[in-house]
């Protein structure tokens, strides 16, 4: 009798660790991307010049100081010298905007900026022109700790995000816990299953032979189980982003990161 | 094209130094096919000079072989102050070039 409850309370605990670690907001391991990569992508992504990511970045920078739209304001006719100005900016996104009410990431907050204040057409999402002055952006914030807090503003975002993170889905019945959680450190196939932190973005990815962004990334992982593709910039996405965000609180930005 | 070029801050006269180049762009190789079959056309670049104050001391033809988004790192010997001055231009007759200016002191 009293085996038989010991086995059951080992059980419950057991269940409870279980439920404790896929509902944690910051799992013990914290580990970035970059660790699970082999020495040849961890040189490449030191070495500024051999980081391919570095061609947005300095693609950025050029956008950054050329005059756009109806008002032929440049982003440094107003935020100046963006080495000071955007540093830190990178690590509170995606951030809760307080006029519209809506979710931010970087992109839509660059997008947003260029049809208010600089009267233009917003770019399109993964064009070289977007992926370029984001990767400037975050590129400021390089080395900084990821920030994002949650609050009673944005804790509805959180919460959906986290439950698409813990969601099973697609054909392959897989959730972003499922792998990046409970088999982190392990293989699939040839890969090292990486913790899937967003601290590297946009990044550098051998298989694109360019940059790409977080949402990019992550619907590689949805197509990869076999699950509808959410939109570039969707809802489903941004909460996610603020869920991962939340998630990777305290790693370094690497931004821009290589990958394979 | 969006390119960067890296050259030593400061050299002496008479240094080896290395030059190194990378330039943003697809190298589509003419194998490859788009989501609805149809063949991509070849665009590489096939043709890049770097000349020093004037002088080429520097070509690659490149052809389908060589990943996207190139880099390139070759060996000179610093001569004078002055600047390096790269050109290319892809299948497509699209042209770039990018400048650096080096230091040379002694």
């Amino acid at each position: 009798m009293s085996c038989v409850r010991k086995r059951w309370c080992w059980g419950l605990l057991l269940a409870g660790c279980m439920v404790a670690a896929m509902g944690a907001d910051n799992g013990p391991r914290q580990r970035s991307g970059v660790d699970y990569a082999s020495e040849y992508i961890r040189t490449m992504q030191a070495d500024d010049f051999s980081n391919p990511g570095m061609l947005w970045v300095t693609r950025g920078e050029k956008l950054w100081n050329a005059s756009d739209g109806r008002t032929g304001k440049s982003c440094a006719g107003c935020h100046q010298d963006a080495r000071s100005s955007m540093k830190g900016v990178a690590t509170r996104y995606p951030l809760q905007d307080r006029d519209s009410g809506k979710l931010l990431n970087l992109e839509a907050r660059i997008n947003q900026c260029r049809q208010v204040r600089q009267g233009a057409e917003p770019y399109r999402y993964e064009s070289d022109e977007l992926l370029g002055l984001t990767a400037y952006v975050a590129h400021q914030s390089r080395g900084l700790p990821l920030a994002v807090r949650i609050d009673d503003s944005n804790r509805e975002h959180y919460l959906r995000g986290r439950a698409t993170y813990n969601r099973r889905q697609g054909q392959m019945n897989l959730a972003c816990v499922n792998c990046h959680e409970q088999n982190a450190g392990r293989r699939l196939l040839a890969e090292t299953i990486s913790e899937g932190h967003g601290n590297a973005y946009p990044i550098y990815r051998l298989e694109w032979q360019s940059t790409g962004s977080l949402h990019r990334r992550l619907r590689s992982c949805y197509f990869g189980i076999r699950a509808q593709l959410p939109a570039y910039g969707s809802d489903e996405l941004l909460e996610l982003e603020l869920f991962l965000a939340q998630r990777a609180r305290g790693l370094a930005v690497e931004t821009p990161g290589v990958r394979r | 094209m969006v390119a960067r070029v890296q050259v030593p801050a400061n050299a002496r006269r008479g240094d080896v130094i290395a030059v190194r180049i990378a330039i943003q762009h697809p190298m589509e190789t003419g194998f490859r096919y788009d989501l609805r079959g149809k063949l991509l056309p070849k665009n590489v670049i096939n043709s890049l000079v770097c000349r020093y104050n004037g002088t080429e001391i520097f070509r690659a033809e490149m052809g389908s072989g060589i990943a996207a988004n190139p880099s390139l790192q070759f060996y000179t010997v610093a001569a004078d102050s002055g600047e390096l001055h790269f050109e290319w231009v892809d299948d497509r007759g699209v042209r770039g070039e990018e400048r650096a200016r080096l230091v040379v002191s002694g």
